[in-house]
């Protein structure tokens, strides 16, 4: 049985729909890379997994158990945590307060302290400015404050929106290092990203998405090495 | 001089009432975004709680509050929940949803037409409460008892909500709410529990306005009319959604309009009170401690 299992997926904004009978599987322990170009239907996968919207048609498992007409709060409670595009700060709280708020869930709350001393562990940058109003930071501690609300919600399954999107190469490559060391300490991880090259170095697996459809899927070092994954997405 | 001073310290305590009538109104369009036409029928409907408990049972005024917040808390929580919840659902993907706005104002004309059938259009005053018709005599000056409880109960009050808001747990999710509602949901925030909360607490702090005005004040159905429009625009001058802002707008007005009849004849001090707040919207449309951003 798969951890996460997408079977035949179609989604819907009003009557366009953008996304066409997807199926994936995410095993425990994994990282799981999509890769697509924009408006590929990668954040509203992510997006239908979360609750936020739901599938017409089409089912959506997790640890064998349906959740495609759960609230987000449930799919929360379960262990399901995406980090969404665009990092989505609580703007005028404290980077304390919105790790505070990542533990919100019930799940996570009873450990909220320990959490937060792995995460500052993980990213000793926050706790040194931990008091400082998130809109004030820039948009790599931004998304190293979006990748630490996340993680105080104790995911088994941690979801990432494009974490590099709009950042300096010297930042992603920090970020892909963290993704990296959150994975190390045995999360599943499902990676949306259009840095084809730096997110299907840190997978094991890889799915193409165009056009609302997966085009192609396989173990990462495949997919780097696949010509039409090479023309499309790494330019060479 | 001795005057304009009186006069300034009484709109100071007044004003801090007003505030305690808008903070619930500034609480409320902080989360839900949406602004409450039936605050001032819910604080007629505190003023009744109020009236009758102290009126059945002969207590100080300032007890009913025992029973005035619970109550007002549950009618604000179940209003939300029963009469407004529907509509922000059906209107899921609008921002700031005009749908509910219309609704509020069908709640306060309902709330209005029904307390005018069961209570009838009758003024009711509580003529015999300990604290009626006080006055402090400080040298020369005059100052009103009941108005100063009501000042001091309308800083504590918006004290405790800014410290919930602040330092707990549901607070900080109500302030996540607010802030982006799609990323506290992806944290396990319940939206919608979260709009009943805070419509409970927004209708419980106007029914602790309401216990503050009924030493001295009549309660008769439409008596929200005289304070909403005044409640929107403290809201407004302070900043939608601050809490300090409402308690200082609240302030401001009520020493414009007790100190101005000193100057000019009470039907100006309106025009201008009204004037200078559009000239203030053209200088400042966030408002004193509105936040100019939104995103």
């Amino acid at each position: 049985m798969p951890f996460l299992e997408v079977k035949e997926i179609d989604v819907y904004y009003g009557d366009m729909q953008v996304i066409f009978g997807l199926s994936l599987n995410v095993e425990e322990g994994e990282v799981v890379s999509i890769i697509g170009g924009n408006g590929a239907g990668k954040s509203t996968l992510l997006r239908t997994i979360s609750g936020l919207m739901s599938s017409k048609r089409g089912e959506i498992l997790f640890e064998g158990a349906p959740i495609s007409r759960s609230e987000p709060a449930d799919i929360v409670e379960r262990g399901i945590i995406q980090v969404p595009e665009g990092r989505r700060l609580f703007t005028l709280m404290s980077i304390k307060d919105n790790l505070a708020v990542g533990a919100y869930s019930r799940r996570a709350e009873a450990d909220a302290e320990k959490t937060l001393k792995e995460v500052y562990a993980l990213m000793p940058r926050l706790q040194e400015r931990e008091n400082q109003v998130a809109i004030t930071l820039s948009g790599g501690e931004q998304q190293m404050v979006a990748i630490g609300r996340g993680i105080m919600a104790k995911p088994k399954l941690l979801m990432l929106d494009e974490p590099s999107l709009g950042l300096a190469p010297i930042l992603i490559k920090d970020i892909f290092e963290t993704v990296r060391k959150i994975a190390d300490q045995g999360t599943t991880v499902l990676l949306v990203e259009q840095d084809v090259m730096h997110s299907l170095r840190l997978s094991d697996r890889g799915y193409v998405l165009e056009h609302g459809r997966i085009v192609m899927e396989g173990p990462a070092k495949q997919l780097l090495e696949d010509p039409h994954v090479k023309t499309a997405y790494l330019g060479l | 001089m001795i005057t304009i001073l009186e006069d300034t310290i009484n709109g100071i305590l007044m004003g801090s009432i007003y505030g305690l009538m808008a903070l619930g109104l500034t609480v409320i369009f902080g989360v839900l975004k949406v602004i409450n036409f039936a605050h001032g029928s819910l604080l007629m409907v505190g003023m009744y709680v109020a009236y009758w408990a102290v009126q059945l049972t002969g207590l100080h005024p300032y007890l009913a509050l025992i029973l005035v917040v619970p109550v007002m808390y549950l009618f604000g929580y179940y209003l939300q929940d029963i009469v407004i919840k529907p509509i922000y659902k059906a209107e899921k993907q609008v921002r700031e949803p005009i749908t509910v706005i219309i609704v509020t104002t069908g709640v306060w004309y309902i709330l209005d037409n029904l307390s005018l059938l069961v209570f009838t259009p009758q003024y009711r005053s509580l003529p015999d409460n300990p604290l009626r018709g006080k006055m402090i005599e400080i040298g020369s000056m005059l100052i009103s008892v009941p108005k100063l409880w009501g000042a001091v109960t309308a800083v504590l009050t918006a004290a405790a909500i800014y410290w919930f808001l602040q330092k707990t747990r549901m607070g900080r999710a109500i302030r996540a709410t607010s802030l982006d509602r799609e990323a506290a949901s992806l944290m396990g925030i319940r939206q919608y529990s979260i709009y009943n909360i805070t419509f409970g607490i927004g209708t419980a702090a106007a029914g602790v306005a309401g216990v503050t005005i009924v030493p001295f004040f009549n309660v008769f159905p439409t008596v929200g009319v005289l304070f909403d429009i005044k409640c929107f625009i403290i809201v407004v001058l302070g900043g939608l959604g601050s809490i300090g802002g409402a308690i200082l707008g609240g302030i401001i007005i009520g020493i414009i309009e007790s100190v101005g009849p000193q100057f000019m004849a009470a039907t100006w001090t309106e025009a201008i009170v009204y004037g200078l707040f559009l000239i203030f919207l053209f200088v400042r449309p966030s408002g004193l401690f509105g936040v100019k951003y939104d995103w």
